[in-house]
């Protein structure tokens, strides 16, 4: 079998169980592709020796009979995720050197179910960008492109989507606090998944902004995606807000069957300026579901527009708070200090060199809006409005929508350095379709539908109700298998 | 509102992220974009909205309030940059 790399995870399944292949076999087929792939800056800690050694493992147990969906499948770990001795630094310079004593729920269950761990995975400093350049790393590239220009990945778990999208692995775990799952697979023409909050706990996963964090799969297709979050998914008493709700099989849910379900058109995501391609794009992905059998409704979601700057005002808030454990103390970098320095200037020189600019911007902007005279203005505002979005999105379900259609992103891949030039905001603007799920809780899919003009993958994504990625899934697998996306990046890496 | 270099500098303080004077005014500038950006949620009315705190509506888990684990020491200091002793050590913190 030739380029076993490039299985899907229930191709790899189901040959590893015919026999036509072993763990083995397939983890060496990865880790050559990752030897081969320097290029793209996606693995940033390889861990060859555990991958071999899990693989034999794994090869043990599937001979047993005692084999579940992900024995022996190779992944990529982002590394916001601590993975026991194995450097987990979130791209930071201020966790250099970490070493996590403990396993992150996620990893763990992974591991448990006999999931081979490749290596960490690139990714924006702390989660915080959506280009994947604010890494300690250096940037990710996008294993898509048009000419000589290198293009991003996406962010924050830029690394993930394109060590999947370039087979390097053959999917790959992420997290999503503001679109960071479904943004990237967007851009690399992948699928990505984030869940419902509370579905997939937190513990162990590096913190950004606690009340948004969700971690999700990377994946070739949209069974794979339902096989990776049956395994990430689990109750976790470490974690105070994973969800008391039992984990279905989401495989068995693909029925592929939505006749008569209704599918929401938010109006609001209409945006001024939207390229007519994408506006196409929304338009043949409605067509897909209608023709599938689902009713198409036009639906209302009023608060739409202030999803953004809300988005900007809680993460940021709530991450300089998370962030401020890193203080030179417990873990990471320490500044060297000078003459007469105190613990003080310990703690600011060593979070100056440490975090990069984006997150002390975040951190500075988050520490502002907290502060006493600004509280209510901002945080307290922000709050109420992301109560107002939820608002929007409860009372459509509650209208009888079953899912919403939307655009993944206002643009394909761009260049990377392409938003350079100081404004941040404008980078801001690429969250515009993805925020409002995450401020509601709610679960989402980014699925590739087609190519643009020059040749980049655009996606599409679904929105479901809160646990119920089942039905999510399977609204996905109609749109995957109706848009047929087959379309693999020429590798020039 | 609008935050000046003076602002700026006691925002970086309260961080505590050292920011060169020299870089002040470039911090200011940016601060004030993203907080300009923010202003557009006073359009919004809401009257008799309650701050949302968490997106599901469940009550925070409890559990009994005993020790579940301890004594590793040794594992919690692994990663730190200065440990003597059994102790996590940083520069003098009382004269």
């Amino acid at each position: 079998m030739s380029n076993l790399n490039s299985l899907t995870i229930a191709d790899a399944r189901d040959a590893l169980r015919k026999g036509d292949t072993t763990a083995v076999e397939l983890t060496e087929a990865c880790l050559t592709a990752i030897e081969g792939a320097g290029a793209l800056n996606a693995f940033v800690h390889k861990t060859p020796e555990m991958a071999r050694a899990m693989a034999r493992a794994a090869d043990a147990r599937i001979q047993a009979g005692d084999a579940t969906a992900l024995t022996g499948i190779p992944l990529g770990v982002k590394d916001l995720f601590c993975v026991k001795g194995v450097p987990s630094q979130a791209a930071s310079r201020i966790l250099e050197g970490f070493r996590p004593e403990y396993e992150s729920t996620v990893t763990r269950n992974l591991w448990d179910a006999g999931a081979v761990m490749l290596g960490k995975l690139n990714q924006d400093e702390f989660a915080m960008g959506s280009a994947n350049e604010t890494s300690c790393y250096g940037p990710a590239v996008n294993p898509w492109k048009v000419d000589d220009r290198p293009l991003t990945p996406g962010g924050s778990s830029g690394g993930s989507a394109a060590a999947v999208a370039a087979d390097l692995c053959l999917a790959a775990t992420a997290t999503d606090t503001g679109g960071s799952i479904r943004q990237p697979a967007a851009f690399t023409g992948i699928v990505g998944l984030k869940p419902t909050y509370g579905r997939v706990s937190r513990w162990g996963v590096i913190a950004y902004a606690s009340s948004l964090d969700q971690a999700g799969p990377l994946t070739k297709t949209v069974r794979d995606a339902a096989i990776m979050l049956g395994a990430m998914a689990s109750v976790d008493p470490q974690d105070s807000t994973s969800a008391d709700v039992a984990v279905p099989d989401y495989e068995s849910l693909l029925t592929g069957d939505i006749r008569g379900k209704r599918i929401g058109i938010p109006r609001e995501y209409r945006v001024d300026g939207m390229p007519p391609e994408i506006d196409a794009l929304w338009h043949k992905g409605a067509d897909m579901l209608r023709d599938a059998g689902a009713v198409i409704v036009d639906i209302s979601l009023p608060h739409t527009k202030y999803a953004l700057p809300a988005y900007y005002v809680i993460a940021p808030a709530e991450a300089s708070s998370n962030l401020a454990r890193y203080d030179g103390v417990r873990y990471g970098h320490r500044a060297k200090l000078g003459q007469g320095d105190g613990i003080t200037e310990m703690y600011e020189k060593t979070r100056a060199e440490g975090f990069g600019p984006e997150v002390q911007r975040r951190i500075m902007i988050g520490t502002y809006v907290l502060s006493a005279g600004f509280y209510d203005a901002y945080y307290n505002r922000a709050r109420k409005v992301r109560a107002l979005i939820k608002r929007d999105f409860d009372m459509a379900f509650a209208d009888g929508i079953d899912a919403i259609l939307a655009p993944t992103t206002p643009s394909a891949a761009f260049g990377l350095g392409a938003m350079d030039g100081g404004d941040p905001v404008q980078m801001y603007l690429n969250d515009v379709f993805t925020v409002t799920l995450n401020l509601a809780g709610l679960p989402g899919i980014a699925v590739p539908v087609g190519l643009d003009r020059q040749g980049l993958p655009l996606g599409l994504q679904l929105f479901g109700r809160p646990f119920e990625e089942g039905e999510l899934l399977n609204h996905a697998l109609v749109l995957e298998r109706a848009a047929g996306f087959v379309a693999k990046p020429d590798r020039w890496w | 509102m609008s935050i000046t270099e003076d602002q700026a500098r006691k925002v970086a303080h309260l961080a505590r992220i050292a920011v060169d004077d020299a870089a002040l005014p470039a911090l200011a500038r940016e601060l004030n974009g993203i907080l300009h950006f923010m202003e557009q949620l006073s359009e919004v009315d809401v009257t008799g909205v309650e701050p949302m705190t968490g997106v599901t509506p469940m009550r925070l888990k409890r559990r009994e309030d005993v020790v579940t684990t301890g004594g590793m020491a040794d594992r919690i200091l692994s990663n730190a940059p200065d440990a003597r002793e059994g102790f996590f050590a940083v520069p003098k913190v009382v004269e």
